[in-house]
């Protein structure tokens, strides 16, 4: 009988390439999705060299974190956004890589657009010069980002140089509680593991909550693996996956699909498989989530108070929330429920899908921005954005006073013209609070969709569930 | 990429926990397609106030570590994004070596990539290193790969580990793609069997 192995177990060992003595892999990697932020230089280095692209077709590339959000007929304004992307096109054209440019409808943030496409498969290896490629692990595919010199690594060879990771698994039981979303989930999983609670290991997520989410909601969970220190999050591909993937564009053709969904029958982890280590969480637990501070574990349920410093008995951690406080400008005590925000943002590789956009819009609806804040929804994709037009999800945000925006990063890292003022307090459906992230100087308080428009019409951090 | 075997230099004292890569480097510095002239920006909101003039509080505005070689950080050094830029900014400083209780796996990653050369230790251990050479007089230190050692001018020296294949990579300033270019033949194997077992990835 063979060791029982786990999902990730399987997807590596069918795909090295090439295994030293000392354990250092040659891994084969599926499919490689590139963007203008990370990939001139990778591009730069194989002119250099005089290196060609292995494999053109299985790359797949989008300009996403520079397009303007507003106003895109008019041109990218800012000389360098784009310079940069105009590069990405020129790359792209020259190594006859296929390129979503930012007119195109399918154009939209890369970990949004690769599963939209149907690209994103059970079982496969894709990578991506950006820390959120774990999102596609919700797929059980191994997805992980990584640097620009590894980018043009797979780009000049479709492999990389990897070491194995640990394997981790985290499960979540039961039905999730009334208001409690999965972005709550996963910022409850990093408040309970910390930030580097999942460096060194590939984190799976299992347990009948993760099983009855639907896909979007299992790649919010996967995409914030990173905020835990995990490279990659992967969930057992099921009905729910195979599902998904049937019929989109990059998917397998019938015939092809039945044979690829037979395969991926057999990836989930083996009963038995050994797991260097195990989490567990009830769902019942869990109340929405919001962070207080300017790391994503820096997190509580809305119900909550700033904590107080003088508490922790570690002495770096202390440090770290006094200056994060400092930071942040919140008092020891304060109830979270009563900070008023200014800004409001709907976006995100983590939230800007379609299920997330109809929860806002549900809360949304009959309401009004309250006064004196500005909120935002920048959709996923160009595709996102139809659907939800189709939908009139638009004109509900409209009419509360939200600005409905094009497809693109925008405030999440505040690369294009959409970012806060220094001082400024934003309710965010991203996945960082970093100092500085949303623009210098900026507040960044992490929470689900929905509960980003309640804050954004009472003007306050709110608990959802009053409004619900 | 450049050698790295022994390095001589001062160290600056970084004592904060989970330093993330858009403290390093915030994200209007990534508009750039090139891979130098990030130096200036290294560490920029901690390091220059709004008008952009140096804060004379912090750690590489003060001597002598305006001329740091060496970081030393505490836990979850290089959190967050994959952005190289990380790296890269510390080098066009001068930084060519990281100490810290422990890195986040891509920053560790991208640094050999550059050579640059992560050191964990356990965390009393940085500490103390922390505490030596915050006093100017003690911030110089040596760093030496080939003995996997640290000493300043009065303790260690002290014992570091590392991965054999990324030490020899360092030591030799090896480019990862030429090597893997050596296993063509490998790699083409690897495809037309999967060709075969796994036809649609192919299709």
């Amino acid at each position: 009988m063979a060791e029982p192995r786990t999902l990730f177990d399987k997807i590596w060992q069918s795909h090295l390439v090439h295994v030293q003595e000392d354990g250092t892999c040659v891994l084969y990697i599926d499919r490689h999705l590139i963007h203008e932020v990370t990939s001139p230089q990778a591009f730069e280095g194989l002119r250099a060299a005089g290196r060609r692209v292995r494999r053109p077709k299985a790359t797949l590339a989008v300009a996403d974190h520079n397009v303007p959000t507003a106003n895109r007929a008019h041109g990218i304004e800012d000389p360098e956004s784009r310079l940069q992307i105009e590069t990405l096109g020129a790359n792209c054209a020259e190594f006859a890589i296929p390129y979503f440019d930012m007119h195109d409808i399918r154009q939209g943030i890369v970990h949004i657009i690769g599963p939209e496409q149907g690209l994103t498969q059970p079982g496969m290896t894709i990578v991506c010069g950006d820390s959120h490629t774990s999102t596609h692990g919700a797929f059980g595919s191994l997805a992980f980002g990584i640097g620009t010199s590894e980018v043009e690594h797979v780009l000049a060879t479709q492999t990389l140089i990897q070491q194995p990771a640990k394997n981790m698994r985290i499960s979540v039981e039961g039905e999730l509680p009334f208001g409690v979303t999965p972005k709550d989930v996963v910022l409850a999983i990093i408040g309970k593991i910390g930030t580097a609670g999942g460096t060194g290991h590939v984190i799976e997520y299992a347990g009948s909550t993760i099983r009855s989410l639907s896909m979007e909601g299992r790649m919010t969970i996967c995409n914030m693996s990173i905020e835990a220190g995990a490279r990659a999050g992967l969930i057992a591909p099921d009905e729910t996956t195979f599902e998904y993937v049937k019929g989109r564009p990059y998917a397998p053709k019938a015939g092809a699909f039945e044979q690829a969904a037979a395969f991926w029958k057999t990836l989930p982890s083996d009963p038995g498989a050994s797991f260097h280590r195990e989490v567990s969480l009830m769902a019942s637990e869990i109340a929405p989530q919001v962070t207080w501070g300017t790391s994503p574990q820096d997190v509580l349920p809305i119900t909550g108070e700033v904590p107080h410093p003088e508490n922790e008995r570690d002495e770096g951690k202390r440090h770290a929330m006094e200056r994060a406080l400092a930071y942040m400008g919140l008092a020891p005590g304060t109830k979270l429920r009563d900070v008023s925000i200014d800004a409001v943002f709907i976006g995100s590789c983590t939230n800007a899908r379609i299920e997330d956009l109809r929860a806002a819009a549900a809360v949304a609806k009959g309401r009004k921005v309250a006064h004196g804040v500005r909120a935002m929804v920048v959709p996923g994709s160009g595709l996102v954005r139809e659907q939800a037009e189709a939908e009139g999800l638009h004109e509900i945000f409209r009419s509360a006073g939200f600005d409905w925006r094009e497809p693109g990063c925008s405030m999440c890292l505040a690369m294009n013209a959409d970012r806060l003022a220094p001082g400024e307090r934003c309710a965010s459906t991203s996945n960082r609070n970093f100092e500085g992230r949303q623009g210098r100087g900026g507040r960044t308080h992490l929470m689900s969709p929905q509960m980003a428009v309640a804050a954004a019409v009472t003007g306050h951090l709110t608990d959802v569930r009053e409004l619900l | 990429m450049d050698k790295f075997t022994k390095l001589t230099g001062i160290a600056a004292p970084l004592p904060i926990v989970n330093v993330d890569t858009d403290m390093i480097i915030p994200k209007q510095f990534l508009k750039t397609i090139k891979r130098t002239g990030l130096g200036r920006h290294l560490f920029d909101e901690m390091r220059y106030d709004d008008k952009n003039a140096e804060k004379p509080d912090f750690v590489l505005n003060k001597e002598p570590y305006r001329k740091a070689k060496i970081l030393i950080a505490r836990d979850n050094f290089g959190c967050g994004s994959s952005r190289e830029h990380a790296p890269w900014a510390l080098l066009d400083f001068g930084i060519r070596c990281v100490i810290a209780p422990s890195f986040a796996d891509i920053f560790y990653n991208n640094c050999f990539k550059n050579g640059i050369l992560p050191v964990t230790l356990p965390k009393d251990i940085v500490g103390k290193l922390m505490d030596f050479v915050r006093s100017g007089a003690n911030a110089t230190l040596t760093v030496d790969l080939p003995g996997q050692t640290v000493s300043g001018s009065e303790g260690g020296p002290v014992h570091f580990e590392i991965d054999p294949f990324r030490k020899h990579c360092l030591l030799n300033g090896l480019d990862d793609i030429a090597l893997t270019l050596e296993k063509t033949k490998e790699i083409e194997s690897f495809e037309e069997k999967q060709k075969r077992s796994h036809a649609w990835l192919w299709a």
